[in-house]
């Protein structure tokens, strides 16, 4: 990052191919939506560019990058929440219209089992977290962050991410209770996010 | 350590993160505690199941796009503060003008020697109301009538005196 500060834009490059993936993915998660997670990532990229010669080396830049990706992602996040309330109020209802449909949380196990997808029910599962939780997890699962890293980038002490992530585990366990009885068989390397 | 001590440590312990005194206090609770001995091995089920959902690939044109994006990006140049920007062109020109027409309506400058010697004027003779013998004195004059008071000549008459 330094080298990208001193203006070298080959190191950029590598920066991105480092980090493309894991950001996309995060975002992904964070907002379920590919192309949003797309558009999100490179704006990512965009401001690491913009505030290259603001970054500090004290600074961890896994930290700095996945916060201003979780600033973004909760933005959007909420900015989409409220476009749907908008549009859901202002929808005229008519006697021929079915009535909206209910969010996917609220579908019966069984539905979910029967489409076989078991990836986009535990995405909805962590989709429907809270917020905070949904970034503790995703960094600590899938991004394999250390707690102090993450409680950076979520601004709040250690003790309080650890509680933060037991509820959050506590009620994946409770919501995914179907798949986790019958887990498949871990690959090998997998079973912990570290 | 009790259950709800645990829950604290169970996810740094699960995850090997936990410092030894730390794995040592969950091993001996998890020992002891079926539930949560129970709720340990589902947390270990939980994070395969987590494994189940497949990363998302980037698209072939998240390079290019950002690369054009970056592009378009103004470069850092040494040398640019050089380059005169539009913007602080019209902000200074419009500075100049507000400076000239404020000038304009500004009354003329007083002649700052001139002022001073005014000033000292005015204040010169200020000394003589702290003499105690004047005040008295002019006290003494405000009690006589103005028929008692000395006639002061006309300064017209004292010019035509001085002429003549």
């Amino acid at each position: 990052m330094l080298d990208v500060k001193a203006g070298d834009r080959a190191s950029f490059d590598l920066l991105l191919q480092k980090y493309r993936s894991p950001l996309v993915n995060f975002l992904f998660r964070m907002v379920r939506d590919p192309a949003t997670a797309e558009d999100l990532a490179q704006e990512v990229f965009l401001r690491v560019y913009r505030a290259r010669k603001q970054y500090s080396p004290s600074a961890k830049f896994t930290t700095w990058l996945f916060r201003i990706a979780t600033n973004l992602a909760l933005n959007s996040v909420r900015d989409n929440r409220h476009r749907r309330m908008e549009t859901s109020l202002d929808a005229p209802v008519g006697e021929d219209q079915a009535p909206p449909e209910l969010p996917a949380r609220e579908l019966r196990i069984d539905e979910h089992m029967v489409e076989q997808d078991r990836a986009r029910f535990i995405r909805r599962a962590i989709g429907a977290l809270p917020e905070k939780q949904r970034v503790a997890v995703l960094l600590h699962k899938y991004e394999e962050m250390d707690y102090g890293e993450i409680a950076k980038i979520l601004e709040c002490s250690e003790s309080a991410l650890k509680s933060l992530l037991f509820r959050a585990y506590e009620t994946l366990r409770v919501e995914l209770a179907p798949l986790v009885a019958q887990p498949v068989a871990p690959r090998a390397g997998e079973g912990r996010p570290s | 350590m009790k259950c709800a001590d645990v829950s604290l440590e169970l996810i740094a312990y699960l995850d090997r993160r936990a410092n030894s005194a730390e794995r040592r206090e969950v091993e001996n609770h998890l020992a002891a505690c079926s539930a949560c001995r129970a709720r340990a091995e589902e947390f270990r089920n939980l994070w395969n199941v987590l494994d189940e959902v497949p990363n998302l690939e980037p698209s072939f044109t998240f390079d290019a796009r950002l690369r054009t994006r970056v592009a378009e990006e103004p470069r850092s140049n040494w040398l640019a503060w050089l380059v005169p920007q539009p913007r602080l062109a019209l902000s200074i020109a419009m500075l100049v003008a507000l400076s000239v027409w404020i000038g304009r309506q500004l009354p003329p400058p007083v002649d700052a020697e001139a002022n001073a010697k005014q000033q000292f004027e005015m204040i010169k003779d200020l000394g003589v109301l702290e003499n105690y013998d004047v005040l008295t004195k002019l006290d003494a004059l405000s009690e006589l009538t103005p028929a008692a008071l000395p006639v002061q000549p006309d300064d017209s008459q004292s010019q035509q005196d001085d002429g003549g």
